[in-house]
């Protein structure tokens, strides 16, 4: 019989706060994370906002010293996965150390690092190098130091396709359980990217929002007044197991993967195709991988990220898919509150997802005020909705085209 | 001019603070590998933070033969000596 694959613990590190179920009240309640990221700027940057993870205490998960040779996305991680590991009641020392892994995805890595170094490169020349960089600012740090803290010999790798880099890591994780790979996947994503380098880049491209209005108004998915995503950073970890192991091992079982996939738009490396052909046919393969029909979804945690472009192709690639079930079924965009964690995005989403499996609750879609027309499909809007979830879609898309899809079930 | 004593508890405490180790742990025959547990990139970086905290150049030759916490101290103060700071 064909093994299936059971999330048995997530952990978090948000701009909302770092534990599960205070992130998800705040989230249900409509509250935001974003604030202005420099109270007195060293630079002017076009967008000011970002969405910061200010609760996030290293020193309660790892070493002082550790805290100086990894690199926050890689403390993310790692942090998020010793929660998500605890919360599953998982003892590593009773596992077959080979028959566990870790895949997670990080969009750029350590580049808040790598600019710091090369500012000593260019003042105080090669000697004065740190000899962490490279460790450090690898983006592959993340699952390495995550398989050193538990003694893991299983597949470890990152992957990277930008902002879809987590759900396309947990697809992987996914199919190494299907395949009998592997019977424990630490998976998800982080990032930490919110340095001068990477907002002046994404401002450069337009991608940011230059809104002066309040912190908290301005990640405004599907409204017709949107104008770009807030940057954030985070991790989202999740424990995926493969189901008679965590039967044996009387594990908590948050819910199910169903079903993944995967396609590129194969035509820009930044700007989406407007049809939303291709967003729709990654929908559509993780129906199909799913086994399930377009309406036997209750609802999708969006990209969303309120670009002005994304957000349309979104929605018309969600009525190819879904046809006139779009229509009838809610879905929102936690970005609103959290801001775009990029490569550690679909690892958050993914666990908001569960939650809304768990609790038969829809967080809204905030600052959702006035709708644009070409966005007509129900986000949910401003106050979160007690719906029916029996299975649900998360979906990430990312620079390079990269469409990643992925569906969760409640346990049955 | 430091004196041995104030070179001494400065890189004690460079030492406990890079590795996260207490500083009663550190003393000058201390091994900084075998001991300390600081692997070949703690090391160099300690080497790097030393250089930065007393304004010297540690030179390879000598940074490869310093394994014991008294070496570091012996060859910082050897250095301020020459260059009179």
């Amino acid at each position: 019989m064909a093994k299936r694959v059971v999330v048995t613990g997530f952990g978090l590190v948000s701009p909302l706060g770092v534990s599960v179920e205070d992130v998800w009240r705040r989230l249900c309640a409509g509250e935001s994370g974003i604030r202005r990221f420099h109270e007195e700027p060293l630079m002017v940057f076009r967008s000011q906002v970002a969405g910061l993870c200010d609760d996030f205490v290293p020193e309660k998960y790892v070493s002082v010293k550790d805290t100086k040779k990894l690199d926050r996305f890689t403390l993310f991680a790692l942090a998020s996965a010793i929660d998500a590991v605890r919360a599953g009641g998982i003892d590593f020392s009773r596992e077959d150390p080979f028959r566990c892994g870790v895949i997670t995805g990080c969009g750029v890595g350590g580049l808040g690092e790598i600019t710091r170094q090369q500012d000593r490169l260019r003042n105080m020349g090669p000697a004065k190098i740190s000899p962490y960089t490279i460790p450090k600012i690898m983006a592959n740090a993340a699952p390495g130091h995550i398989a050193i803290h538990y003694g893991l010999h299983g597949p470890c790798y990152s992957v990277a396709t930008a902002c879809a880099s987590a759900n396309n890591a947990m697809a992987e994780a996914f199919r190494a359980i299907k395949l009998g790979e592997a019977d424990i996947i630490i998976t998800g994503g982080t990032e930490s990217a919110v340095s001068e380098l990477g907002i002046a880049g994404f401002c450069a491209m337009r991608a940011l929002t230059e809104s002066e209005d309040p912190p908290e108004t301005v990640s405004r998915p599907f409204d017709r007044l949107r104008g770009g995503f807030v940057i954030a950073e985070g991790a989202g970890i999740l424990v995926f197991e493969e189901l008679n192991h965590a039967k044996k091992r009387c594990a908590p079982i948050l819910g199910e993967v169903l079903g993944c996939g995967s396609t590129c738009d194969g035509c820009h490396i930044t700007q989406p195709d407007a049809d939303g052909t291709y967003p729709a046919a990654a929908m559509g393969a993780t129906l199909r991988s799913a086994s399930l029909a377009p309406d036997e979804i209750d609802y999708i945690n969006l990209h969303g990220t309120a670009t002005k472009l994304g957000d349309t192709a979104e929605t018309n690639a969600i009525k190819r898919a879904f046809g006139d079930h779009a229509y009838k079924m809610p879905m929102s965009s936690t970005k609103s509150q959290v801001g775009h964690l990029l490569g550690g995005s679909g690892g958050l989403e993914a666990i908001f997802s569960l939650l809304t499996i768990r609790d038969g609750l829809a967080p809204p879609t905030i600052n959702l005020t006035e709708p644009d027309p070409d966005c007509d499909l129900d986000y949910v809007p401003l106050k979160a909705r007690e719906i029916k979830a029996r299975r649900v879609m998360s979906n990430s898309f990312g620079f390079g085209g990269h469409n990643a899809c992925i569906a969760f079930g409640k346990f049955e | 001019m430091l004196s041995t004593q104030e070179i001494q508890d400065k890189v004690i405490a460079i030492i406990a603070e890079q590795l996260g180790v207490d500083k009663e742990s550190v003393k000058r025959e201390t091994d900084i590998a075998n001991d300390l547990g600081a692997d070949s990139l703690d090391f160099a970086e300690l080497m790097i933070v030393f250089e930065e905290n007393f304004d010297i150049d540690i030179v390879e030759e000598d940074a490869q033969n310093i394994t014991t916490v008294g070496q570091v101290i012996d060859n910082i103060e050897k250095q301020l000596k020459s260059s009179g700071k």
